[in-house]
């Protein structure tokens, strides 16, 4: 997932410095960046840009600082460090690392595999499914962040085999879509259907009675869990 | 008590607005029904549904890479194949985690 990442990094500078010297170091790596990936990685060796959001520093003992830093997704920290020592003169070195965020999913969501074991034991021999609920979160999570626009059950199906998304099949829908956005697309009982280009503002679709307001990308649904339902004359949806 | 999955819907896509950070107002077309006999809310699926259309946040513990760490999950699940047909991978794993460096 190419998306914002959050971590706690620990870092050990290898002489003392002036604790006010060091945050004032760190916060100029605040924006953007140049980075070239370490030896050791997957990706072509070039000089990039990354963007780091924000750091925080939470708490410096001595040689070690402890520091919070949000950033786009493919920003090393270990280089980051480095640099920071670097730049003091000193040299540091990424001492420790932990990614409390991707994206919106963050620690409070997260579970050690010592309890999605015990779930999942709970389940299976004892028959208790409470403690896998908890853990399992449902895959519309995943496109949380998108707008979304909700149809009408007789615009399911047709979705659902790749159609278009035409302006009566709409119900309900965030505000502020502009054309082009990526927009998700969810039944009146909150089941994601698909993802698509949106060909309309949210105003548009709002106001017109007519047209395509969705280009369908993606389909996540099985064709078949909501009834095939023709086009009528009357509006897609109404109960006959 | 009739079970009001128009309000259990809503609900639902309220508490995923939240968990994305969306603060955007919702503009009412229509006013709509949906069929109770056809799919189901997220949060009344069935145990084995919410597996398969589920995903995990795991706190990763530091050695394993994460892909030897997602193959462990879906081994635990049982879900050794991938989704077909544009369905999402059986429970997809996002992860979260330490690595601790010397």
């Amino acid at each position: 997932m190419h998306s914002v990442k959050e971590y706690v990094a620990l870092m050990e500078l290898h002489r003392d410095v002036d604790p006010d010297r060091v945050v004032e170091t760190l916060k100029m790596f605040v924006g953007k960046i140049y980075q070239r990936p370490p030896l050791r990685s997957s990706v072509k060796r070039a000089l990039r840009i990354r963007e780091i959001y924000s750091i925080d520093v939470l708490e410096i003992e001595g040689r070690h600082v402890l520091f919070k830093v949000r950033c786009q997704s493919g920003t090393y920290i270990r280089k980051l460090c480095h640099d920071v020592g670097l730049i003091l003169g000193v040299e540091a070195h990424m001492r420790e690392l932990r990614r409390i965020a991707t994206a919106h999913f963050r620690e409070e969501h997260a579970h050690t595999l010592q309890e999605v074991s015990e779930a999942l034991y709970a389940w299976r021999e004892l028959k208790y499914e409470e403690l896998l609920r908890k853990i399992l979160m449902p895959a519309e999570a995943l496109v949380a962040h998108l707008p979304k626009i909700v149809i009408k059950d007789g615009a399911v199906d047709a979705i659902a085999h790749g159609a278009q998304l035409a302006v009566p099949g709409i119900s309900r829908l965030h505000e502020g879509i502009s054309k082009g956005d990526l927009v998700a697309i969810f039944t009146l009982k909150g089941e994601l259907v698909a993802l698509g280009k949106a060909l309309m503002s949210s105003e548009e679709m709002l106001q017109s009675s007519k047209g395509i307001a969705v280009n369908v990308t993606r389909v996540f649904m099985e064709p078949g869990t909501y009834p095939r339902m023709w086009k009528r004359r009357k509006e897609v949806g109404e109960k006959s | 008590m009739s079970e009001d999955l128009e309000a259990k819907g809503r609900a639902f896509l309220e508490w995923l607005d939240k968990l994305g950070g969306i603060t955007r107002r919702w503009l009412v077309k229509s006013d709509d029904h949906t069929d109770p006999r056809y799919g189901r809310v997220p949060t009344d699926r069935s145990i084995e549904e919410s597996i398969r259309k589920g995903l995990i946040v795991v706190d990763k513990p530091p050695g394993p890479t994460s892909h030897e760490v997602v193959a462990w999950i879906k081994r635990m699940f049982g879900v050794e194949k991938a989704g077909h047909g544009g369905t999402l991978e059986p429970t997809p794993t996002v992860g979260v985690g330490g690595e601790t460096r010397r």
